[in-house]
């Protein structure tokens, strides 16, 4: 599933990737280069030189503020009374530090239910995507079957459907499985993802063929391959998948307020939206802190893969 | 052993179709195969063709009748979308207008930034990203709370501005809304362009300045002519994602003040909520086009400028 809160189907924002995927692999070792736009010669004209480094100063101090500020707030707001937030938007701790907060918001507005909720929903999701997505890339790229072509065609089409429009028949569809209102309504139709199955996919086919047609030719079966050298092999990009995934999921909202409508399976985006404005005002800042604090733990243990994800999907893209 | 094994081997030359197509792994590789096939059938397409279905019936969950173009009219002479498209292009205009030139200048400077500290900006603009929408929206609900109470009101006080009703002006409400969508997505295209930035052959920065040019030449003769390629496909991809904007106003205003904020999804579910199976089905299947008809467009310019 895409990031996108609105397409909890297979397609959504990356329908354009496929439409140009030229790889821009080249020149990644330039990122380590020490010249760039500027170069040494712009630097020895004084003007220039200084020009430059107060731009990056003040860059720096804009980036900051933009980028830290906000979340040094809810932090702030999180912790201070409500009274206090209200008051003096910009002090911090006025009326003393009130850790306690959060401790408060996890039992009596219930975050702790929800937060369990999302692990629920996010972990799920990525179970069954790297389920499907695994299975069927090695079919794709390994296995081919006859009709591997076709199947091919049938999910990659999918990228090319706007999410939008499968957004009432997907409810509808949820509930002629009568499965609504349990966690498969989430899990299932978030596991099916065309872009990751793509990216698995490729991910296979740069693997030299031989290596599959060695095992094979040493008798192992399909399913040996693909425990014994398929599961080991991709266990690097299945990461980056199931990372991006799994805080896809977490930040969903659309979706899971419409497959989950009962208060006690609500995961903390849904609720947080629905409970915001009859709750005092502290307790639910702490709750919102407690929404991000996991995401963005996530994000700066594993920056390299988020920012490599990222800035790959933007070359499949361009 | 060695005559049973040979006995098999030669029967199942004598094996009916289906009994070899086992042997030969068909069924394994249907196995790994069911849960794509299943997955993408019951989850993928069959919503899909639902929707197109249903944009051409009446439906109320347990009965269906066919009814044409009924839905479609409906939707089109609902006054209140030309409101939403009219809404939408101003969302569209705004959000390229701060949206599209910020991250180019913010990449462009990172990527002037050496290691450690480029690393560090990096993070700092992408953090937004890893933020949970809701979460993100209700913050800057905060900030645009009225009067006293709210930070940007507090902070143009200190300029000996008035106070103003951000989500609660019509003129105020979508500016204010495009802000804080920009805050939320700004981070990824500043990463995918700092990406492209640093593929750029330094060797044209090198020729650019051996002709005497400066700075500013090389961005503009340079720099952007070679990233016009990942300009474009942000630029279509803002737009497309711009089509597709319901969070934030859902939770900021609620499409008001005035209806000034609300946008097509907005009336998809609103369609949706009351029960209007079939012509919040026809809206997405019109949405559904004219998202189509962009990719379309996305598709010719590009290969034009790949050839």
């Amino acid at each position: 599933m895409s990031a996108s809160t609105t397409s909890p189907g297979p397609a959504g924002r990356p329908a354009l990737a496929l439409l140009s995927l030229r790889r821009r692999r080249r020149k990644q070792e330039t990122l380590e280069a020490d010249r760039t736009l500027i170069s040494d010669n712009d630097l020895r004209v004084p003007g220039t030189r200084v020009a430059v480094r107060v731009w990056k100063s003040v860059f720096l101090v804009i980036l900051l503020l933009v980028g830290l500020y906000p979340l040094f707030w809810l932090t702030v707001a999180a912790t201070s009374t409500t009274q206090d937030t209200l008051r003096d938007p910009l002090g911090v701790w006025g009326e003393g530090f009130h850790p306690e907060n959060l401790v408060v918001a996890w039992n009596r507005i219930q975050i702790g239910l929800y937060t369990g909720n999302t692990f629920i929903m996010a972990l799920g999701t990525t179970f069954f995507m790297l389920v499907v997505s695994l299975t069927g890339a090695y079919v794709l790229a390994v296995l081919r079957p006859k009709y591997a072509k076709l199947l091919d065609v049938v999910v990659m089409a999918t990228l090319f459907v706007p999410g939008v429009i499968s957004l009432v028949p997907l409810y509808l569809t949820i509930i002629d499985l009568r499965i609504i209102d349990t966690w498969w309504a989430v899990w299932l139709p978030g596991a099916v993802s065309a872009f990751n199955v793509l990216i698995v996919k490729q991910y296979l086919l740069s693997i030299p063929g031989e290596l599959f047609e060695a095992a094979k030719i040493d008798g192992a079966g399909a399913f040996r391959v693909f425990w014994y050298i398929v599961m080991p092999m991709v266990r690097p990009i299945l990461g980056v998948v199931a990372l991006l995934t799994f805080i896809a999921s977490w930040r969903d909202f659309l979706w899971p307020l419409l497959a989950l409508p009962s208060p006690d399976r609500r995961p903390l985006s849904v609720a947080i939206a629905l409970t915001e404005r009859t709750t005092e005002l502290s307790l639910a800042m702490a709750g919102m802190l407690i929404a991000t604090v996991l995401p963005i733990v996530l994000f700066l243990v594993f920056q390299k893969q988020f920012l490599s994800g990222v800035s790959s999907t933007g070359s499949v893209k361009g | 052993m060695t005559t049973t094994d040979a006995g098999s081997a030669r029967q199942s030359v004598w094996l009916p179709r289906p009994g070899r197509w086992v042997r030969g792994g068909g069924l394994t590789t249907l196995v790994f195969a069911a849960p794509m096939i299943i997955g993408f059938t019951v989850f993928g397409w069959w919503p899909i063709m639902r929707g197109v279905l249903l944009t051409f019936q009446s439906t109320n969950l347990i009965t269906s009748e066919w009814v044409g173009l009924q839905n479609i009219q409906n939707v089109l002479a609902d006054p209140l979308l030309w409101q939403a498209v009219r809404n939408t292009g101003l969302y569209a205009g705004i959000a390229i207008l701060i949206g599209f030139p910020i991250p180019l200048i913010a990449a462009a400077t990172i990527s002037e930034l050496r290691g450690g500290m480029r690393q560090f900006a990096s993070i700092l603009a992408f953090l937004p990203v890893v933020v949970p929408p809701v979460v993100a929206i209700l913050l800057w609900r905060r900030f645009y709370a009225p009067e006293s109470i709210g930070l940007i009101n507090t902070i143009i006080g200190w300029f000996g501005l008035d106070p103003v009703g951000w989500l609660m002006e019509p003129g105020w409400a979508m500016p204010a809304l495009v802000v804080a969508g920009v805050w939320m997505g700004a981070g990824s295209t500043i990463i995918i362009y700092l990406a492209a930035m640093v593929t750029i052959d330094r060797e044209l920065y090198d020729a650019a300045e051996v002709d005497g040019g400066g700075i500013f030449r090389k961005i503009w003769h340079i720099m952007l002519p070679q990233l016009r390629g990942t300009i474009l496909v942000m630029l279509l991809l803002q737009i497309i994602g711009v089509f597709q904007v319901f969070t934030e106003p859902y939770l900021l205003t609620g499409g008001g003040p005035e209806n000034r904020t609300l946008t097509l999804l907005m009336l998809v579910f609103r369609r949706f909520q009351s029960g209007d199976y079939g012509g919040a089905s026809a809206l997405s299947l019109l949405l559904a086009g004219a998202l189509a008809g962009l990719s379309w467009v996305y598709l010719q310019v590009t290969r034009r400028w790949a050839a």
